[in-house]
């Protein structure tokens, strides 16, 4: 006992305080792209092209857009633009609402807007999760896993992973929805009771990720479900997890110094 | 038994012309043979050959002699099964069945593997996108045996995968582990996709172990063109394949407590593995180590400051590693639940061919980086660490010395890696050629079999993560245990369902 007593008191208290502003995070660590447009010369061969493994990049008529939700968040995606427009910052801020939002002109996004009326009075103080891994290869639910370490300790806000989808408010997808998890994916969303949300984490669950294309996966979520946040990476680092479904249920602590909860949007 | 002729050796590349073209009985009794005098069946595949064929190549490793050896041949339609005088080859078969369309006939258990359409036929056969049919799984007629069935959703944030208990009362008579769930196409896309692609697959092949799949697929291409890392891009590798190691080991230990429910190991040992995944981020950019190993060395340098912050870090967590694993494995209740649960015995590692710790806690001293040293291992040693009783606690045993080990290792290798370039060109492809790249993975053996053809392209990729060998372990040792002790034994493995079903 006085053992543990020790190890305890040498372990101190490490979980991380959690606000709207950007975290201490290592300078080569590869979060929110940012897209230069005065560098872009609009759409030369090397967009068209295309970067390696997903279209991150679509060609539109007023210029190039870059799409979030199908980065795979590698070093390559962004060296493959000769002018250097494409960069990574170490913001990890990237969750919203809308699959278009995942699309930037400039890198600026629409982050995740709270949920509205009904559904924020029913989850807001607490939200019940229901995890589904189809097609993927367990590094977002190893990340969902360390959501619920020391460190990240989501459940200092009520939110929790629970083992029945009778008992969850929400479905979390991860993965590229493989052939044999899709009856499997759909029995699990039939079985949580409604008002429910859909979650989706990672590049596989938002589109295929890198094995987009295969005959064997369904380049992720289902048209048919209807999704309420959507959180990029490969995978996500768990503070941009915690930064999503906190921003859904408008729990995210203001910045330190901040004004309006909209100053950094 | 030799295969002095052939030259291969981990990582080197062979033209595929100087494998031996047997019949099919020649091969036969030269895998008997071989099995017999101690080698071990690696690998085991088949591959479209001329005129609608299947060609099958097996990959055999000597352990305590460091050598390869391999052997093909030919067939059409079906082939008499090794299985039954060969039960190593018993899972292989199976896959090959399903991937190739032909029978090993007299197999005594030819059930799907992951459920898909065979994608490695002769041309015709390959029906990709139908519905799999449901997994025959065994019935018992007595009435006094029921069945419990979990998954493929689990209760918790876990992989999906199907075990079917077998049970009376509360005792198991027998598990079936189905598979497939997670099944992507992995070597299908590897054989397809370019070359920058292919590398980001393979980060992908196992989310918890990037660096030991993308480093054996690297490595592999490497070999195959002539293309030689730089002894500073070998230590950066090594050193990153160690901190995922210790990033999974820690994580296994606190999970291992979890499940018996000593919270306090829980609770350290998880932040202690976001400790090494956080050194993995500093230096990639990545929790996992994505966007750092690349065909010709890493992508990135490893500054002397960096280094200096990962010795002061690592050795803040090996004074704090000591004292947990004592709290947590001296404490007599977790002794209690540890120990002489889901026993595997030395003989049946050997007869099923297990890999990684599960074997060295059975005594098996099985480790590629002392048995087929590769890169940085060639240079330093870690030494082996097993542990004898087969059980969970030995499972546990044996993860607490190799972190003790491991830290050891990348603090001392850290203060002297190698000056020079981190990356070199690695070009064409030489065409016709063969390459088997093993690497010691926190699981166990990983293995990148890659086949060119005439144009330098790639002909097969052949993936074979440690859990394809070890999930054959979890099925083996639960008769006799409780129901309620297949979680704990389940996480004493910790198998990948993703490396599995690729």
């Amino acid at each position: 006992m006085l053992e543990y007593l020790r190890t305890r008191k040498g372990q101190g208290t490490r979980t991380l305080p959690v606000a709207d502003q950007e975290a201490a995070l290592p300078a080569r660590f590869r979060g929110r792209l940012v897209f230069d447009d005065r560098r872009c010369t609009g759409g030369c061969a090397a967009c068209r092209a295309q970067p390696p493994a997903a279209p991150l990049v679509r060609l539109e008529a007023d210029g190039p857009r870059l799409d979030l939700g199908s980065s795979l968040f590698a070093p390559e995606e962004a060296e493959a633009c000769p002018e250097g427009a494409i960069r990574f910052t170490t913001d990890h801020r990237m969750a919203v609402r809308g699959r278009e939002d995942l699309g930037t002109r400039r890198g600026e996004l629409q982050l995740a807007r709270e949920l509205e009326g009904e559904s924020r009075r029913l989850f807001g103080r607490s939200l019940r999760l229901r995890s589904v891994s189809a097609g993927s290869c367990n590094g977002c639910e190893a990340e969902l896993v360390a959501l619920g370490n020391v460190v990240f300790d989501l459940a200092r806000f009520g939110v929790q992973f629970v083992a029945s989808p009778r008992h969850a408010d929400a479905l979390v997808l991860t993965g590229s929805v493989s052939l044999n998890m899709r009856d499997a994916l759909y029995a699990t969303y039939d079985a949580i009771p409604d008002p429910r949300l859909v979650i989706v984490v990672g590049a596989c669950a938002i589109s295929g990720g890198p094995f987009r294309g295969s005959p064997q996966v369904g380049n992720g979520v289902p048209p048919d479900l209807p999704v309420d946040l959507w959180i990029p990476g490969c995978p996500p680092h768990p503070l941009t997890i915690l930064d999503g479904l906190l921003r859904l249920l408008g729990r995210l602590p203001r910045a330190r110094g901040a004004r309006a909860p909209e100053a950094s949007a | 038994m030799r295969f002095d002729e052939l030259g291969l050796r981990n990582r080197r590349a062979v033209p595929m012309a100087s494998l031996p073209l047997e019949s099919v009985e020649a091969f036969r009794r030269t895998a008997l043979d071989a099995v017999e005098a101690g080698w071990r069946v690696a690998a085991f595949f088949g591959m479209p050959s001329d005129h609608g064929a299947t060609a099958l190549v097996m990959l055999l490793a000597h352990d305590q002699r460091g050598e390869l050896g391999a052997t093909t041949t030919t067939v059409t339609g079906a082939y008499p099964a090794l299985t039954p005088d060969c039960p190593q080859v018993h899972y292989f078969e199976r896959e090959i069945a399903e991937q190739c369309a032909i029978l090993p006939q007299g197999h005594p258990c030819l059930k799907p593997v992951r459920r898909h359409a065979p994608d490695q036929g002769p041309p015709g056969t390959a029906q990709a996108g139908q519905a799999p049919p449901a997994h025959p799984f065994n019935q018992s007629e007595r009435e006094d045996v029921h069945e419990v069935a979990v998954g493929p959703v689990h209760a918790g944030i876990i992989e999906p995968g199907h075990f079917r208990h077998r049970a009376q009362g509360e005792e198991i008579l027998g598990l079936e582990i189905a598979l497939g769930y997670q099944h992507r196409g992995v070597e299908r896309l590897l054989e397809q996709v370019d070359r920058l692609r292919s590398v980001l697959i393979a980060e992908s092949i196992a989310g918890d172990t990037v660096i030991g799949h993308a480093e054996a697929h690297c490595s592999a291409l490497e070999a195959l063109a002539r293309s030689r890392k730089t002894p500073r891009a070998q230590a950066i590798r090594g050193l990153a394949l160690e901190l995922e190691r210790l990033a999974n080991h820690l994580g296994d230990l606190g999970a291992i407590a979890n499940d018996v429910a000593y919270q306090p190991a829980a609770a350290y040992f998880g932040r202690m593995r976001g400790e090494c995944l956080n050194l993995l981020l500093m230096l990639s950019g990545n929790r996992y180590g994505r966007g750092l190993v690349r065909p010709g060395g890493v992508r990135i340098d490893l500054p002397p400051e960096m280094a200096a912050e990962m010795i002061e870090r690592l050795d803040r967590l090996r004074a704090e590693v000591g004292p947990v694993a004592s709290l947590m494995l001296d404490s007599a209740s977790v002794q209690a639940r540890l120990d002489g649960i889901g026993v595997l015995t030395s003989g049946q590692c050997l007869e099923l061919g297990i890999v990684g710790p599960p074997a060295r806690a059975c005594e098996i001293a099985r480790d590629v980086r002392q048995d087929h040293p590769y890169g940085l291992f060639r240079f330093a040693y870690i030494p082996v660490a097993t542990a004898w009783a087969g059980d969970v606690l030995a499972r546990t045993l044996v993860r607490r010395l190799e972190v003790q080990r491991s830290l050891d290792f990348v603090i001392e290798q850290l203060a002297g890696i190698p000056r020079g370039a981190v990356r070199v060109e690695c070009a064409g492809l030489h065409p016709e050629e063969f390459v088997a790249a093993l690497s010691e993975g926190w699981r166990g053996q990983i293995l990148h079999v890659v086949i060119t053809d005439a144009a330098g392209g790639i002909r097969r990729h052949k993936v074979i993560d440690p859990s394809f060998h070890n999930w054959s372990a979890l099925a083996a040792v639960m008769p006799g245990n409780q129901i309620s002790d297949f979680p704990l034994c389940n996480k004493s493995f910790n198998l990948s369902y993703a490396g599995h079903d690729l």
